[in-house]
């Protein structure tokens, strides 16, 4: 198949594309969520993401939260943003990064004004930022402008075999063309640790990779009571057919096929060293890792599933693959892209690699994922320890 | 092409049975994905959907392959055709 050299996206100021054209209504603070709630409803064109932090939270842990939040008001995906927080500190913060991209974002906080009145004003620029986005139209992009995040869930070992590899194959089909590619899952890499620290392709890369994962295993060595061999893998994955965390790690590492990462990434951390492929610090909780992955930049997701996972982002589409035919059958409804044909030898990797690009273009273009007409709007802040 | 087996890689010594299950004495069609190869196999034991097959005749502290790489070490030696699990191999892990 001769592989798209474009697709059609939403143009931003700051250079970047978009597949999807939202207007967010973004609260800074658990206790803002009534209010961008309510913008949300009053305006018609915008959603709100509501969460449950952003109090009380200092140092990494609320660098983080500021980096998820201000990632995904940048992210190319949302046309226009409204901040909303119960100080105006926080709130300018986030509304001063975002600014630089170019794009329409205003800032409000409740304090001393209360919700009815944040609310209308609110709602007034809303309105104004809603009208002005829907007069966007998409226009043809280069493939390069694609930012692709992967993350697996829900794995059985179908997805080692032929799901996971799938992902594998677009990645080495895609990355020459110039394409941004994400993967993650700290946690899901041990066993396979050592392998994958050599796919950095550089000494530093592999370092940093080192590094993250061994941070990783002794907060497990502190935390766990046991040694991880009675949980991974699970007594469901043993009946399954895995036999050591090994297998189960290779097996999610078949999603990056034979490249290899220009760097490593904190949680929420957007690229910096151009195209490729990037390793970021993530948990393995599905709705976590793919909230970090959109507020790092990454405009379209690729979500292989086993036993059938159904998460989905507000802002970034999450297209749906399974190799597993009674999963395909059984929650079609979630699933969009089968190809569970490839374990009646029917499809080879090469055809299903296919598949799933062509998936991946028709939802750039604007095809609804099928989490998204579902209504899946997962939106989970990673948290790395206790509010004060 | 109907397959009852599939082997990642070239160098894997163990596949996974996409059937059902296969049963003693079953001849099975193997496909290699990696080169797209086609390679026979009499299994040893029944093997339910999902779970692996000894390629090759394994002698305990030998390494399982699968997709290429270390995945643990046999604990009990095993025969070509035999089922592969927690029972005769272990990670390299713990």
């Amino acid at each position: 198949m001769e592989i798209p050299k474009s697709f059609l996206g939403y143009k931003r100021e700051n250079g970047r594309a978009g597949t999807r054209n939202h207007v967010i209504i973004l609260p800074v603070d658990d206790i803002s969520n009534a209010c961008a709630e309510a913008v949300a409803n009053n305006i018609k064109g915008t959603i709100a993401l509501p969460h449950s932090y952003g109090r009380l939270q200092f140092g990494a842990d609320l660098e983080l939260h500021f980096r998820t939040m201000i990632g995904t008001a940048k992210n190319p995906n949302v046309a226009a943003a409204i901040i909303i927080g119960i100080e105006p500190k926080w709130t300018k913060r986030i509304v001063d990064e975002v600014a630089k991209t170019g794009k329409p974002v205003e800032g409000f906080s409740i304090e001393g004004a209360g919700d009815i009145e944040t609310i209308m004003k609110a709602s007034k620029k809303a309105q104004e930022f809603s009208m002005w986005a829907s007069e966007k139209q998409r226009e043809e992009c280069p493939i390069s402008d694609l930012w692709i995040s992967v993350k697996c869930g829900e794995s059985d070992t179908t997805s080692g075999l032929a799901s996971n590899p799938t992902v594998g194959n677009l990645m080495d089909k895609l990355e020459p063309l110039g394409v941004h590619l994400c993967f993650g899952e700290t946690s899901e890499l041990t066993g396979a640790e050592t392998v994958c620290e050599k796919r950095g392709k550089t000494p530093e890369a592999q370092e940093k990779f080192k590094k993250t994962w061994n941070e990783y295993n002794d907060f497990i060595l502190k935390e766990a009571t046991d040694d991880l061999s009675e949980s991974q893998p699970t007594a469901g994955n043993i009946a399954g057919g895995l036999t050591t965390i090994e297998e189960k790690a290779f097996g999610n590492f078949q999603k990056i096929g034979s490249r290899q990462f220009v760097d490593v990434l904190t949680p929420a951390e957007e690229p910096q060293k151009g195209p490729g492929l990037y390793f970021m610090d993530t948990s393995s909780a599905a709705a976590e890792c793919v909230t970090l992955q959109a507020a790092g930049g990454f405009n379209i997701h690729l979500f292989p599933t086993g036993q059938g996972n159904i998460i989905g982002n507000p802002i970034e589409p999450v297209v749906k693959l399974t190799a597993n035919p009674l999963t395909a059958v059984s929650m079609s409804e979630h699933i969009d892209c089968d190809v569970s044909k490839i374990l009646s030898r029917e499809m080879n990797l090469d055809q299903a690699g296919d598949e799933l690009i062509k998936a991946t273009i028709r939802t750039a273009n604007g095809r609804l994922t099928c989490a998204e007409a579902l209504g899946h709007r997962e939106f989970v802040m990673t948290k790395l320890y206790r509010s004060a | 092409m109907a397959t009852d087996i599939i082997i990642h890689d070239e160098k894997d010594n163990v596949g996974v049975v996409v059937i059902e299950k296969i049963t003693p004495k079953q001849d099975c069609s193997c496909w290699v994905m990696e080169n797209d190869k086609t390679v026979n196999i009499q299994s040893a034991d029944e093997i339910p959907l999902g779970h692996k097959i000894a390629m090759a005749d394994l002698n305990e502290g030998d390494t399982i392959i699968k997709y290429g790489h270390d995945i643990g070490k046999v604990v009990k030696s095993i025969k070509k055709g035999e089922h592969v699990h927690v029972h005769n191999v272990k990670t390299k892990k713990w």
